[in-house]
């Protein structure tokens, strides 16, 4: 009898320190299919693709592989098993070889010693199976590309001759020409009976490549479908619980855009070049570009964190020269930097001392009434957070970004520049920091808004500045749809893209 | 699965609770260590339960406790200050051939001594911050200059004797006060500079400075310049130095090794009392009260017949079961965590996968 499941999941439940990341999860996998796994981040995506690959073990439930129960305690079971796991961060050593790296640990033995030439007649072999002929076995690690290396660790899956593999985002760091290189070498493998296990956000992949789909929430299953039942929009409704209109606040009443708040005329260092823009008051800009376009290059020369050597800022009309961020912050500009743990928070302190940071360094003395007002802050921000002495490294992203946020707002900015002010953050914080966002805006104050997801950008900005390659590359208006950033971000029309 | 975290108190906890819960971690634990070994001292010596026997024993002690406070400010701003035991050294050999026996000029020579402080903690500063010299090369490059100078003044050998009115201050102090009996003026000096150090560490500059050893990104971005915040530690520390130096005048004598072994006991009391070698993480009168923790420790091996050679090693376990101990049991909690083996990414702490 020929099955059809290549795995089934049932029950699965897993919790950490008593908080469950998953509760009472299914999940059939179709023999040759390609099975997408959605959800919001912290949705539960990871620790069920991680108890698959045995690094996490499961507290409930049970798994089949082909028909048998299967429970693994390390991840090596599950690679004997039949479940190879392609993570998002690649374990490979950059000094070794390809071969090597490919058969770490076992390498194939001739006599009793490890034979180069059979490592690499098999390294060869995998490649051809995967139809890559670009990759020299014998070349080191260090000198692949990213995506050379995504397609190394695919072999090296590949080499345990596994049922199931499955793949955690793996085109987040690939270019668009890469990520066809990859949907072609999934294709072969479904043809050769293969279960892919697919982790993304890009909804285009999921839709091109999926055969069913795998909605995650809050660590419990929403719903499996066929790809061809769902749209794009249905099944964002089913991974946010709600429809994007209504994640996106609408603009908060009372919200009228005034006077010229900020000005950048040619403005440039190093690292972006010529950029000229204008913010008003009650405006909430979004700048949207590439990974390393230089969007945070633009707020960071704004906020004195990388200055700009050329061209004029003007704040309020008047020319201003901003060498540092203490200069910046005086000046009335707020900078929530992309990474709150390198750069926002200091994690060893409380609550209240990571709130009074920017008033204790540029305004210390009025740093005493400042408590006060970060409480009533924390209060109007909904804070979660035992109270003004917990640790903030306790606290959950969402919340961490609450304090940062109340950080900024202690010393009255008029201009805030936000750098992805929602990464890491679940949906629910994620609704209410937009509603900050909108009021902010309404009370006055001009927002600048760097984010790499589009919705975010579309569904909050007034208008939409893309960056490319160090320049402002276009100013779309309101109600610009993705395809349209997305061609200005990269400069090839949408349906080259998609070609 | 919304876990219901209580939602923010704007009051702070209780004192009461957070003393207590402060027992649990190294930086509140030191003091019932120091209490524990003081109990062990007084039952073999009952004499120093005497209130002037007190008195005396930490007017002796008062030295290191200030080293100690004044490295405590280097520290937890992320750095560390090689140069304490040069600097008193410097400062005591100073003072011993300036003041001499001419009583007038004690007070132009320490106020020479603190603009001298000043300097060298400024240059240590300068070096770290603006050179970006690591600082336990910035100063023990210092370190050496300033005792090289010193051994080639005095020729290595004891010179000067500061008259008596200057030794006082370390040797002398109240005498007939209620209760105490004997109050050194040590103690006096080492009561207000604490108070003074932990004022310090309450405004705004001591908060950005433990900000500064704990990110010091995040709290440039912040808007604080955080090379002159750690600048105005290491003058700090010089400083302390400098009022060790002349406290020890009065009873160690005039020496240029007067100050050896100075900067490693401090360094041990401020790890000891749970501040992170790293920085960012611990309190000053922790840091203090491990500098006694130390002196008494001392004091009872001596009582108990170890011989005061053993110092150093015993100094040195000590700084590597207090930087080791912590890091066991982290260990431990993040195997327990994952019951699988831990392969490239540890469990996620429960604020990311879950939120309020």
């Amino acid at each position: 009898m020929k099955l059809v499941f290549a795995l089934q999941a049932r029950g699965i439940s897993k919790s950490f320190f008593g908080y469950p990341a998953l509760s009472n999860v299914d999940l059939d996998i179709r023999r040759g299919e390609v099975h997408g796994l959605v959800g919001e981040n912290g949705a539960g995506k990871s620790t069920l693709m991680k108890i698959l690959a045995g690094v996490y073990a499961k507290d409930s439930g049970f798994v089949r592989l082909n028909g048998e129960e299967v429970d693994f305690s390390h991840p090596v079971q599950a690679y004997k098993a039949g479940i190879s796991t392609v993570f998002q961060e690649f374990n490979l050593i950059a000094e070794r070889t390809v071969a090597e790296n490919i058969f770490l640990g076992r390498e194939p033995r001739v006599h009793g010693f490890v034979s180069r030439r059979e490592m690499t007649r098999r390294t060869e072999a995998l490649f051809d199976t995967l139809g890559v002929d670009s990759i020299n076995p014998a070349v080191r690690v260090r000198q692949l590309s990213v995506a050379q290396q995504q397609i190394v660790e695919i072999a090296k899956a590949l080499s345990y001759e596994p049922r199931i593999i499955s793949m955690d985002e793996p085109t987040s760091a690939l270019a668009d020409h890469e990520v066809e290189l990859l949907y072609g070498i999934i294709s072969r493998l479904t043809a050769r009976g293969v279960s892919i296990l697919y982790v993304s956000h890009r909804m285009r992949e999921i839709f091109d490549l999926c055969d069913r789909i795998t909605v995650l929430k809050d660590g419990q299953l929403v719903a499996t479908h066929d790809a061809a039942e769902l749209t794009e929009q249905e099944l964002v409704r089913l991974m946010v619980g709600r429809s994007l209109s209504a994640l996106f606040p609408p603009v908060a009443p009372g919200t009228t855009v005034g006077e010229v708040a900020l000005e950048l005329e040619h403005a440039g260092n190093g690292l972006v070049d010529d950029v000229s823009l204008v913010l008003r008051r009650g405006e909430i800009v979004g700048m949207a570009g590439l990974q390393g376009s230089g969007r945070t290059e633009v707020l960071e020369g704004i906020s004195g964190a990388a200055p700009f050597t050329r061209g004029f800022l003007r704040l309020n009309g008047e020319r201003a020269l901003i060498r540092r961020p203490k200069q910046a912050i005086r000046k009335g500009i707020a900078h929530i930097t992309e990474d709150r743990k390198a750069t926002g928070l200091t994690l060893n302190q409380s609550v209240m001392d990571n709130a009074l940071a920017v008033i204790r360094s540029t305004q210390p003395s009025k740093a005493g009434k400042a408590r006060h007002r970060a409480n009533q802050l924390f209060l109007e921000l909904e804070l979660a957070a035992r109270g003004p002495d917990q640790e903030i490294k306790f606290l959950s992203g969402g919340n961490q970004q609450k304090v940062v946020l109340a950080k900024w707002l202690l010393a009255e900015p008029r201009i805030i520049l936000l750098d992805e002010p929602t990464r890491g953050i679940d949906v629910g914080a994620r609704h209410a920091l937009y509603s900050v966002i909108r009021s902010l805006a309404a009370a006055g104050h001009a927002i600048l808004m760097v984010s790499s997801e589009l919705p975010e950008v579309i569904g909050m900005a007034d208008r939409i500045l893309v960056m490319k390659d160090g320049r402002l590359a276009a100013e779309l208006p309101l109600g610009s749809s993705e395809e349209a950033i997305l061609q200005a971000a990269s400069g090839v029309s949408a349906s080259e893209v998609a070609a | 699965m919304t876990t219901s975290i209580s939602r923010y108190n704007t009051a702070p906890l209780p004192m009461r609770v957070r003393v207590l819960r402060s027992f649990a971690t190294p930086g509140g634990a030191i003091y019932l260590l120091l209490a524990a070994l003081l109990i062990a001292l007084i039952l073999y010596n009952p004499g120093l339960a005497a209130p002037d026997q007190l008195m005396r024993f930490i007017g002796r002690t008062a030295p290191v406790a200030i080293v100690a406070a004044g490295q405590y400010f280097v520290i937890v701003s992320g750095e560390l200050d090689l140069s304490m035991a040069a600097v008193i050294a410097a400062q005591v050999v100073l003072a011993g051939n300036l003041i001499g026996q001419n009583a007038a000029r004690i007070l132009p020579v320490v106020l020479l001594m603190i603009g001298l402080g000043a300097a060298v903690g400024l240059v240590n500063g300068v070096i770290t911050t603006l050179l970006k010299v690591p600082s336990f090369i910035a100063t023990l490059g210092t370190s050496l200059a300033i005792s090289g100078l010193t051994f080639y003044a005095t020729g290595g050998a004891p010179s000067g004797n500061p008259v008596n009115s200057f030794r006082a201050i370390g040797r002398d102090g109240f005498e007939n006060v209620p209760i105490l009996g004997f109050l050194p003026y040590s103690v006096v000096v080492l009561m207000a500079l604490v108070v003074l150090a932990a004022w310090l560490m309450r405004k705004p500059f001591g908060r950005t400075l433990i900000a500064a050893g704990d990110n010091p990104v995040a709290t440039s971005l912040s808007g604080a310049s955080v090379w002159w915040l750690r600048t105005r530690a290491f003058i700090l520390s010089s400083l302390a130095s400098t009022v060790a130096a002349v406290l020890l005048v009065g009873y160690a004598g005039v020496s240029p090794v007067v100050g050896d072994g100075y900067d490693f006991a401090a360094i041990t009391a401020v790890v000891l009392g749970g501040v992170a070698l790293s920085g960012g993480r611990g309190w000053l009168m922790s840091a203090v009260a491990a500098a006694f923790a130390l002196e008494v420790l001392f004091s009872l091996l001596s009582f108990v017949g170890v011989a005061s050679t053993w110092r150093p090693a015993v100094q040195g376990a000590i700084i590597l079961v207090a930087l080791g101990a912590p890091l066991i049991r982290w260990r431990r909690r993040a195997f327990s965590a994952s019951p699988g083996i831990p392969v490239a990414s540890p469990a996620p702490s429960p604020g990311e996968e879950v939120s309020a």
